[in-house]
């Protein structure tokens, strides 16, 4: 429960957010969006900001493990809520996620603005339907705007992620 | 793009709740999934003084059969609805037409209480429950009010709901005996508001004809419409290619769908009367397909 500091206009809530395993404790306005405070207050800019307003998915993160469009929550809403951001991928600096792979691979990305809300929302997906249609990708993918690719790459990076993720590489 | 100036709530119960928006009134908005209040409140088009957070109050997400039905508190998420195996059971038309519902990462978020509320006419919600002749149970602090749909849905974005009055629940019926519910629409891609969407039910009698029809069209007027004429001219009739070719053509003809920038008012018609046919001959096939197994 996120507590009120001040009062009057500059109405600011004291905040505690676990965002890809830390928790961070912030003040931050009640106006203030999710994306911004991931962006700005917490410097991950890998969550990319688009339309704002709903439209393109670049901003999508896992809330909860579900996905969801950062633009529309507020930061005060995540107070007590685990978030997932494209950072939380990687498992270190030399490796990819089986995602990210796959996107590498199969080229499904150009300018990558796109990427980060792709991945974050396929992560989830996946992790409910470990083995999709290409039908079912089309679905799941269809609040995600790329502008680059025509989506055929991101749909074969998909298919080929699901794979990947249900038979690991040994090693 | 940021949301202008307000004073946020954060109730922890429908009390609570109620009792603000009986002390703020007009100049206090509910926030229920965001997905529609956000983008405005980020656009500037809504600038309420008070923002009044529902998220918290978890007496309002809820999923229950009452009355020979099913009851979805407000706050259920649209997503909860999807995975519902109680609704795929006994309410399939709203496990189909949830599915068009926005987008996986708007349904995650989005409430059933959110939708019907913004009552967009292109919504699928407003459009089961008037397919169905659901209720919507509003409350304030001093008044319960369960309302039909026609008596709710007053306009574009407009309901019957007054600034002190939540939607707190939704009623729909269980799927009768013999009954066939399909939901089918058309737009420019999976997800986008519908263009033209229709929820039908039809019920068999014994002897196979048609005892109950109910079509409900949205996308095509103001507010959810229901195709009266074409559902009379269905009852007591023996299901048949031709009957639902007529019953395609008096929706078409009874429906009066506005001409925008998305389609035309007689390409609205045309999309009206097919998948009037589509959903008709699908509904029937449902129940023959149960009678066979």
């Amino acid at each position: 429960m996120s507590a009120e500091v001040g009062a009057g206009s500059a109405q600011r809530r004291a905040i505690r957010v676990t965002v890809n395993g830390v928790v961070y404790e912030r003040v931050v306005e009640p106006r203030l969006l999710l994306s911004d405070f991931l962006r700005h207050e917490l410097g991950l800019t890998g969550t990319h900001v688009g339309c704002e307003h709903g439209v393109c998915g670049a901003c999508t993160v896992l809330v909860n493990g579900e996905p969801a469009r950062s633009c529309l929550m507020l930061a005060v809403q995540a107070d007590g809520l685990a978030i997932e951001t494209v950072e939380s991928l990687a498992p270190d600096e030399e490796r990819l996620h089986p995602l990210q792979q796959a996107f590498w691979d199969r080229h499904g990305l150009q300018c990558g603005f796109c990427t980060p809300g792709l991945l974050m929302l396929l992560k989830s997906f996946l992790a409910e339907n470990p083995s999709p249609s290409e039908e079912e990708v089309r679905e799941a993918i269809s609040g995600n705007l790329c502008r680059c690719t025509g989506y055929q790459n991101i749909v074969a990076a998909a298919l080929e992620a699901a794979r990947l993720l249900r038979e690991p590489v040994a090693g | 793009m940021k949301p202008p100036r307000f004073q946020y709530h954060v109730p922890e119960s429908l009390d609570e709740a109620l009792g603000l928006l009986a002390e703020l009134g007009a100049d206090a908005k509910p926030l229920a999934g965001g997905q529609s209040l956000v983008p405005l409140l980020n656009m500037r088009l809504a600038r309420p003084g008070h923002l009044l957070d529902l998220n918290r109050v978890a007496e309002l997400d809820y999923l229950t059969e009452r009355d020979g039905g099913l009851a979805l508190g407000a706050m259920t998420r649209q997503r909860a609805v999807e995975r519902s195996a109680l609704i795929r059971d006994r309410c399939p038309l709203l496990a189909q037409a949830i599915r068009y519902v926005g987008h996986l990462p708007i349904r995650t978020r989005g409430t059933i209480g959110g939708s019907v509320a913004h009552a967009d006419p292109a919504a699928e919600l407003p459009g089961v429950l008037a397919a169905l002749d659901g209720r919507i149970t509003l409350q304030s602090r001093s008044s319960t009010r369960v309302l039909d749909p026609a008596d709710f849905f007053l306009g574009v974005l407009a309901s019957a709901a007054t600034p002190e009055e939540l939607v707190t629940e939704i009623w729909l019926p269980a799927v009768p005996e013999r009954t066939g519910q399909v939901w089918l629409e058309v737009a420019r891609r999976h997800g986008d508001y519908a263009l033209v969407g229709l929820g039908a039910s039809v019920t068999l009698d014994g002897d196979g004809t048609i005892s109950e029809a109910r079509l409900a069209l949205i996308g095509v007027g103001p507010v959810p419409v229901r195709a009266r004429r074409a559902e009379e001219r269905l009852r007591g009739e023996w299901p048949a290619t031709s009957l639902f070719r007529e019953a395609g053509r008096l929706v078409s003809a009874e429906i009066q769908p506005e001409t925008d920038v998305h389609a035309t008012s007689e390409y609205r018609r045309r999309v009206a009367a097919v998948l009037t046919e589509r959903a008709l001959a699908e509904a029937t096939r449902q129940i023959t397909r149960e009678t066979v197994e």
